[in-house]
């Protein structure tokens, strides 16, 4: 077991130096000097070199490389250019907002696409499970940024009292979740419902069956709890991928999240925080990662003896 | 449902073929006269038009061509590279397999439209750079079903037979393998284009995609953001243009799969 988690750490570590990697080269590729974009376009030659020789800029890429992952293991990331402070406390600052947000859009999610996914299941082949397949391809199908911004006119046409983007209170946070949790729960509703009918065709399922177990019973009793946890897996996973920022939706509803942050950074060509916002994503994702292998691992004896995950 | 996707998609693609016929307007010239309000939806203009009074409907209509051209393009970009390094992956396991299959694990931890839209930014937005970002970023699930398809059939009898019958493993790839595997590529394929269209919407909505004047999908929304009070239509019928878009595209691949019983690939990411 030991020898397992070892191993899985060993492997989220390899994922993000080569996530860095790939960060650090495109933040090379960008055209733009960072020592102009600090000291405006009039500053003189002197001034210049100071800034760069300040950032290491006039060192060989594999300097830069090496002092930039140096500081991020202690949790260092930079200072934003344009900002000037820290990438790590702008990134902390966001995090709350993002994290409240990507928490209820993951929640509300769920309790739309359980119930979608048993009926469907339950249903199977009937014009329930059609309609609700019709259904759930149309949620994932919508543009986020469209259903957004739908929403938001459907609020400002006729419910007045509703604030319209902006971070203050449950009611600015409903809209938001709403339109983040329609397309996962579309996403999620396909997945149970395939996972239920496997299931159901499974020997305990069937043995369960033929001791008089009715098929509702069957279906919640027994093929549920090996339904569900494949889904968990998946929510924990895209959880961490909504943690690193919600772009699309932050920037309708005007959400003072990590997405935006990111979003301002890029437009600003600001390197350290687009790296900084790439590298917590990778993160995230890492650790999210290793979560549900170490959980699997601890659930299910079979796996430490396959090894590999 | 699959006939529903197929009819859709046909007639999106004959729509973008057919534009200028089809188009009531000049997409980029001032038709109204509404002195820089957005125009109510009216006999003349069924859509309304925008706040250069350029007309909707052909706006829209022309945006398909965009659109598809974009999502398409870069659909096939992600195929070109998920199958190659899912074939070889597949195919030769070992070092090769750990390598790509290492890679792809890099690749599925960064996150798709955070890293697209740096890639754009930093490449200047054009339809080739977005395309190009665009499939960089999505291949990632073409390469793992690939792979997972080619470990399967590498074990089956006619290509064990072809094998031990001295086939080199170029013609092994191409002749007995790729064949094969070809029906899921398509599906992919199908599928892959609804996540690419959102990803190129997503990108001109933040105002990265295919540089004005060329009408887009996306960035018709974004503009009407403004509007949105006085004139909500604005953002609703290119809206229903990409839902309609990528919805087709659905349909007609989980349509596929459906009746072929098999119910999941795994579905593009949304963010």
């Amino acid at each position: 077991m030991l020898l397992y988690v070892l191993r899985r750490i060993v492997f989220g570590a390899f994922v993000l130096i080569g996530t860095s990697i790939i960060t650090f080269a495109i933040a090379f590729l960008v055209p733009a000097d960072p020592a102009v974009a600090m000291a405006g376009a009039k500053a003189d030659p002197q001034t210049l070199a100071m800034i760069r020789s300040q950032l290491g800029l006039d060192q060989p890429v594999y300097v830069q490389y090496a002092r930039y992952l140096g500081r991020a293991v202690e949790g260092d990331l930079g200072r934003s250019y344009i900002r000037r402070e820290s990438v790590t406390r702008l990134i902390l600052e966001r995090f709350p907002a993002t994290l409240i947000l990507a928490v209820s859009a993951m929640a509300l999610a769920l309790i739309l696409a359980i119930p979608m996914g048993m009926l469907s299941a339950a249903y199977r082949e009937r014009a329930p499970d059609n309609l609700l397949l019709v259904l759930s391809l149309a949620l994932i199908s919508v543009p986020v940024f469209w259903l957004g911004t739908l929403l938001l006119i459907a609020a400002a046409l006729s419910l007045r009292s509703f604030p319209l983007g902006g971070y203050s209170g449950w009611k600015s946070l409903l809209l938001p979740a709403l339109t983040l949790a329609f397309g996962l729960a579309g996403y999620y509703a396909r997945i149970l419902h395939t996972n239920l009918i496997e299931a159901m065709e499974q020997e305990y399922v069937r043995t369960a069956r033929g001791k008089g177990l009715s098929r509702r019973r069957a279906m919640l009793k027994h093929a549920m709890a090996n339904a569900i946890l494949p889904l968990v897996t998946l929510a924990g996973l895209d959880l961490a991928g909504l943690l690193s920022g919600v772009v699309l939706t932050e920037t309708v509803f005007d959400w003072p999240g990590i997405g935006r942050l990111a979003f301002d950074a890029i437009f600003n060509l600001d390197i350290p925080l687009i790296m900084g916002t790439v590298l917590f994503a990778a993160f995230l994702i890492v650790v999210a990662n290793l979560a549900v292998d170490l959980l699997y691992a601890w659930l299910d004896p079979r796996i430490q003896l396959s090894g590999r995950g | 449902m699959e006939l529903a996707g197929a009819v859709m998609v046909v007639s999106l693609a004959l729509i973008a073929v057919f534009a200028p016929m089809i188009a009531p307007h000049d997409p980029g010239r001032a038709v109204a006269n509404t002195f820089g309000d957005p125009g109510a939806p009216s006999h003349d203009f069924p859509m309304g038009t925008d706040q250069l009074g350029r007309d909707i409907l052909s706006r829209i209509i022309f945006g398909a061509q965009v659109s598809l051209t974009v999502g398409v393009s870069a659909m096939l970009v992600t195929i070109v590279i998920g199958v190659t390094i899912g074939l070889l992956s597949g195919f030769f396991g070992g070092a090769i397999d750990f390598v790509l299959m290492r890679f792809t694990d890099i690749m599925l931890t960064l996150p798709a439209l955070l890293l697209a839209m740096a890639l754009v930014s930093v490449l200047r937005p054009s339809l080739i750079s977005i395309l190009m970002v665009i499939g960089l970023v999505s291949w990632t699930g073409v390469a793992r079903v690939v792979r997972a398809e080619t470990l399967s059939m590498a074990q089956r009898d006619f290509v064990l037979a072809a094998r031990a019958l001295g086939a080199p493993p170029r013609r092994l790839i191409v002749r007995h393998v790729f064949p094969n595997v070809m029906p899921i590529i398509v599906v992919m394929a199908v599928l892959g284009t609804s996540g690419t269209l959102l990803l190129d919407a997503g990108l001109s909505f933040l105002g990265l995609g295919v540089p004005p004047p060329t009408p887009s999908w996306g960035r018709m929304i974004e503009e009407a953001t403004t509007y949105f009070r006085t004139a909500p239509w604005l953002a609703v019928f290119p809206g229903i243009a990409i839902f309609y878009a990528v919805l087709g595209f659905n349909l007609l691949g989980y349509g596929y799969l459906r009746r072929r019983g098999r119910e999941s690939v795994s579905a593009p990411g949304k963010a």
